[in-house]
């Protein structure tokens, strides 16, 4: 069985911060479960990174936690994005777009199509 | 902004102790539950699921680490338990921390001491605003050799002109009488222009300082005093401006006093504690020409912003233009030029090569410091093997390590630094007691935050430099032999015993250069004690007085040297009949055997018969007045003609004495005696001056040097202002002073009489900064000596303890005590050899570099070079000699049971 790739460096923040803006407040392993589903299950978002990642958000101010009861009535930490948080999601979203786009532009280019 | 926001945040955390684990564990715990729902509902049966959750989840202490360590700050948690293991550690071993922390407060304690000289003589601003305008400028003639000629009246004008300088002003540090009050009293005064406040930029306290733009003849009356005089003589009197004092019974009026912080310029203490300032434009005694200049020290404050090099160039074309201008008061030959220098330069003068020479030494010696001790830590990691193999076995990365390490010896140097300050700081009063008078700025050094500051770094760079190889070496070993090997004899212990060479090596190349240092120093003072003085100062003592100067000649009572000498001669019979009192002599202060005394007008232009009756810039001799008595009080011998006898008066025909030096330079080949000169003064008769007598060369102008020309004039011939007599025998020198006082003061009640001391004391001061960095040097090179002893006793100590096996296995096969012994010294001897060496290299660049502080011995000199090294080797044996004993007596059945 092939092993299923880590979640890049760096792109968890993004994922995390975009999945609070379209699912609104989330526990930490709702998060993990929609990131895993979202990419088709391709990806395994490693816990040991995830809990660190969203203290570090927290202390950033981009997120905010606080508890609540979840679906099974159980008591879960339930985090949501804050002000601050969806315009660190907006410049973020629009440097990846950017890149992405950059990048995309170097895998077109063919030896002919240049001057 | 948001990483700010984190850092404080887990700042607040780290130091209130907050931690998140409650809250990991529970979302862990729902984290959990919901998984195993998911994997319920997916259809695997329950202990199944809850095992996949949990698979699925990882391994949960590693999030709970990363966790906690976004939580708070892992360096910083990090840092506090090295440091608090780092204690334990010191605590576990207190007599190898504390010799650590010894050594290093010795050498970090010596280092700041003169550090703290340093900052306050060179490196310290002056106390004025601005002072990196404040210069000293000096005309010299090097064409006739003459220095530091001094500027007339013109001159002077043409600097003030020039457009270079903001203010310039002369000043000249004597001392002043005052008088009108119940007891005469004396203290140092100095008269200088109108502009030398504004040259330094202090105002008044109290009062006014004098107006630079005051351009009266002379003096214009008016005197400022110190905040210290102000409290003493006039009992701090808040309406003292505007009143009166005498100075040798001329009135002056006081505008101000100066603040309490105000401290002078200049290059002696005494200098630095002038009590008065008189102010005084010069122009009515001397007639304004270019040629006649007044020998008094100039200083000027430079237009702002520009630097003392652009200044010169200036200056240089100034000259360039004046010589065109006065080609008959300028001759090429003469070569006038203009030497500008910043005046915190000048005031530390010659001072600073010892100073820096003393920095160095002591900088050695926190060199051989800092590599004794890297060689105990060295020692140690060899006994810590175990340890490090452990705690790499349990997971510790090397880098962990390495830091733990590095805390350890960073907080053994830091106490150390911290305890030789402490120690330091508590002893400045005994300590300073041994820095000499003449130091300048002697007052300004002090234990400052600077110093404290300066310490710690010395110890935090030491220690991060020295303690940063041991640890490196110290973490580095091979897990497996280690372990297997109980610790003993590690793996790393090749690498490490090598470096534990090379540092010995290198501690006594650098005891070496010190020894050699001090030695060459030693033999220079000792030549200069030595040397043969040419004039005797046992049992002579010197006492200063001044007659009054006053302004106006017609109140003036000893004008004439006749008026005068009915003075000298009743005032010296007087002081003859003291007890013990044999012979007495007078003579102005210049000729005071190496006094460098105030009022040190003395050299002159001299005129011989034949040769520079027309030259304009004649060659300068030192002059000084003396009576008759004085060569024989001295004990300076007549070589040729005759010397001074009472039948020359100031009505007889004006006679000299000259010393062979001057023979030499001024006559050579000929016989003086007879010959005629022309030195003028303000107090000579105009016309020839006939040469009567030649004594031998005497050192009373330099120890270091006996042929400096010198010329001698009548005090019945030449009256004088500025005295020293002097008293020959058996006398008291705590009483003589006030004896002389009353018999002086008994002829004539104005005049005051100060500073007695005896000419043996006079010639030890005059050696005091010689004796002080050849004392310090000498100190610091038997610490140096004792550390590197120390270091190669550790060292072989270390050697044999590792070789105590192989010296068993050789025992049982029949080795004699001899060859154990022999084999052991020649370890010691290997290191010697290559410390020494390696030392001859440096110490021969060192000594190259202070030839400028010897006197009598080349920097090269081959006994001191061999005695050194043969004394180095001496203790390099004599410290292998007692692990060698040990090595001797080692028990072969024993040892190899052991093992």
């Amino acid at each position: 069985m092939k092993e299923k790739p880590d979640v890049l460096q760096g792109t968890l923040a993004l994922m995390v911060l975009k999945t609070l803006d379209v699912l609104g407040p989330q526990h930490g392993w709702g998060i993990a479960r929609r990131i895993e589903q979202i990419s088709g299950d391709l990806l395994a978002v490693n816990q040991g990174t995830l809990y660190p990642l969203l203290l570090k958000l927290e202390h950033e101010g981009s997120v905010a936690s606080e508890w609540g009861a979840s679906e099974n009535n159980r008591r879960a930490r339930f985090y949501r994005l804050t002000v601050t948080g969806r315009k660190q999601l907006q410049t973020e979203t629009r440097d990846w777009n950017q890149t992405a786009a950059i990048i995309a532009r170097f895998f077109e280019v063919k030896a002919e199509d240049l001057p | 902004m948001r990483f700010l926001r984190r850092f404080f945040i887990r700042l607040s955390n780290f130091t209130a102790g907050r931690r998140a684990d409650q809250r990991l564990q529970e979302e862990m715990a729902e984290h959990l539950a919901l998984q195993t729902e998911e994997n319920l509902r997916a259809g695997m049966p329950p202990a199944e699921a809850r095992r996949q959750a949990a698979l699925k989840l990882g391994a949960a202490q590693a999030i709970r680490e990363h966790h906690n360590a976004e939580q708070g700050l892992p360096l910083a948690e990090n840092l506090l338990l090295d440091i608090r293991y780092a204690f334990r550690m010191l605590l576990r071993a207190p007599g190898f921390s504390l010799i650590v922390i010894a050594t290093m407060a010795l050498g970090v304690g010596a280092t700041t001491a003169i550090y703290s000289v340093i900052d306050a003589t060179l490196l310290h601003p002056l106390p004025y605003p601005n002072p990196s305008e404040i210069v000293h400028i000096e005309a010299n003639l090097p064409g006739v050799g003459a220095h530091d000629v001094g500027f007339s009246i013109p001159e002077l004008k043409d600097l003030q002109n020039s457009g270079i300088f903001q203010y310039v002003s002369f000043c000249f540090h004597g001392s002043e009488n005052v008088t009108g009050s119940a007891q005469p009293t004396h203290i140092d005064g100095a008269t200088v222009s109108p502009s030398y406040f504004a040259v330094l930029g202090v105002d008044a306290a109290l009062g006014r300082t004098f107006d630079p733009h005051d351009a009266s003849l002379g003096s214009n009356g008016e005197v400022i005093i110190s905040d210290g005089l102000w409290k003493r003589a006039f009992g701090a009197d808040p309406h003292i401006v505007g009143k009166s004092l005498r100075l040798d019974n001329d009135l002056f009026q006081i505008v101000g006093v100066m603040p309490a912080s105000f401290r002078d310029q200049g290059q002696t203490s005494r200098e630095r504690g002038t009590e008065l300032w008189a102010s005084d434009g010069f122009s009515d005694r001397t007639p304004p020409m270019r040629g006649t200049r007044l020998q008094y020290d100039t200083i000027a404050r430079l237009q702002p912003g520009l630097s003392p090099q652009a200044a010169q160039g200036r200056l240089d074309a100034l000259i360039a233009s004046l010589k065109k201008q006065y080609p008959a008061d300028y001759p090429p030959q003469a070569a006038w030029s203009i030497h500008l220098t910043p005046l915190a330069e000048t005031l530390v003068g010659n001072v600073r090569q010892s100073l820096l020479l003393l920095f160095g030494a002591v900088g050695l010696v926190l060199l051989i410091s800092c590599v004794n001790v890297a060689n105990l830590l060295l020692a140690r990691a060899s006994a810590r093997g175990r340890e490090m193999a452990v705690r790499q076995a349990l997971g510790a990365a090397r880098m962990r390590l390495v830091r733990q390490l590095l805390t350890e010896s960073l907080l053994l140097f830091v106490l150390g630094g911290i305890t030789g300050f402490a120690v330091l700081f508590c002893a400045r009063k005994f300590l300073l007691q041994f820095v000499p008078e003449s130091l300048p700025r002697l007052n300004d050094i002090s234990i400052s935050w600077g110093v404290l500051a300066f310490a710690i770094v010395v110890s935090v760079a030491a220690g991060a430099i020295f303690g940063l190889a041991p640890a490196w070496l110290t973490s580095r070993l091979d897990l497996t032999t280690t372990l297997r090997q109980e610790g003993r004899g590690s793996n790393g212990s090749r690498k490490r015993s090598r470096l534990r060479h090379v540092l010995v090596i290198g501690e006594l190349a650098l005891s070496l250069v010190l020894l050699i240092a001090a030695g060459l120093l030693l033999r220079s003072f000792w030549d200069l004690f030595k040397v043969q003085l040419g004039f005797n100062p046992t049992r002579v003592m010197a006492i200063e007085t001044t007659l009054p100067n006053p302004n106006d000649p017609k109140t003036d009572i000893y004008h004439t040297a006749t008026q005068e000498s009915v003075f000298l001669r009743e005032a010296l019979r007087r002081i003859r009949t003291l007890p013990g009192v044999e012979e007495t002599a007078v003579s102005d202060r210049a000729a005071l055997p190496l006094g460098h005394g105030q009022n040190d007008l003395r050299q002159r232009p001299l005129i011989r018969e034949g040769q520079e009756e027309q030259s304009s810039e004649p060659p300068r001799i030192d002059t000084s007045i003396v009576s008759p008595e004085y060569f024989h009080v001295l004990g300076m011998t007549l070589v040729r003609g005759r010397l001074f006898a009472d039948q020359d008066l100031e009505d007889t025909p004006s006679i000299a004495v000259i010393n062979q030096a001057a023979a030499r330079k001024y006559w050579p080949n000929q016989n003086p005696v007879g010959k005629r000169v022309i030195i003028r003064s303000r107090v000579a008769k105009p016309g020839w001056t006939m040469i009567v007598g030649v004594i031998a060369d005497a050192r009373t102008e330099s120890l270091a040097d006996a042929g400096i020309p010198q010329m001698y004039f009548d005090i019945y011939q030449r009256p004088a202002k500025f005295l020293a007599l002097y008293l020959r025998g058996q006398v008291d020198p705590a009483a003589i002073l006030a004896q002389v006082r009353t018999h002086v003061q008994a002829v004539d009640p104005e005049i005051p009489v100060f500073h007695a001391e005896t000419l043996n004391d006079v010639l030890s001061s005059s050696l005091s900064v010689r004796r002080f960095s050849m004392e310090m040097v000498a100190l610091f090179a038997a610490t140096a000596l004792l550390l590197a002893g120390l270091g190669i006793y550790g060292t072989i100590s270390f050697l044999v303890n590792e070789q105590s096996r192989e010296i068993a296995i050789r025992f049982a096969l029949g080795a004699q005590r001899r060859d154990i012994l022999r084999m052991v010294l020649r370890q010691g001897l290997t290191l010697a050899a290559a410390g020494a060496g390696t030392g001859l290299v440096g110490a021969l660049i060192v000594s190259h570099l202070m030839a400028g502080l010897l006197y009598g011995v080349s920097p090269y000199d081959l006994s001191i070079f061999a005695g050194v090294t043969a004394v180095l080797t001496a203790v390099a044996i004599a410290a292998s000699y007692i692990p060698a004993l040990r090595a001797m007596r080692l028990d072969p059945i024993t040892t190899l049971h052991a093992e």
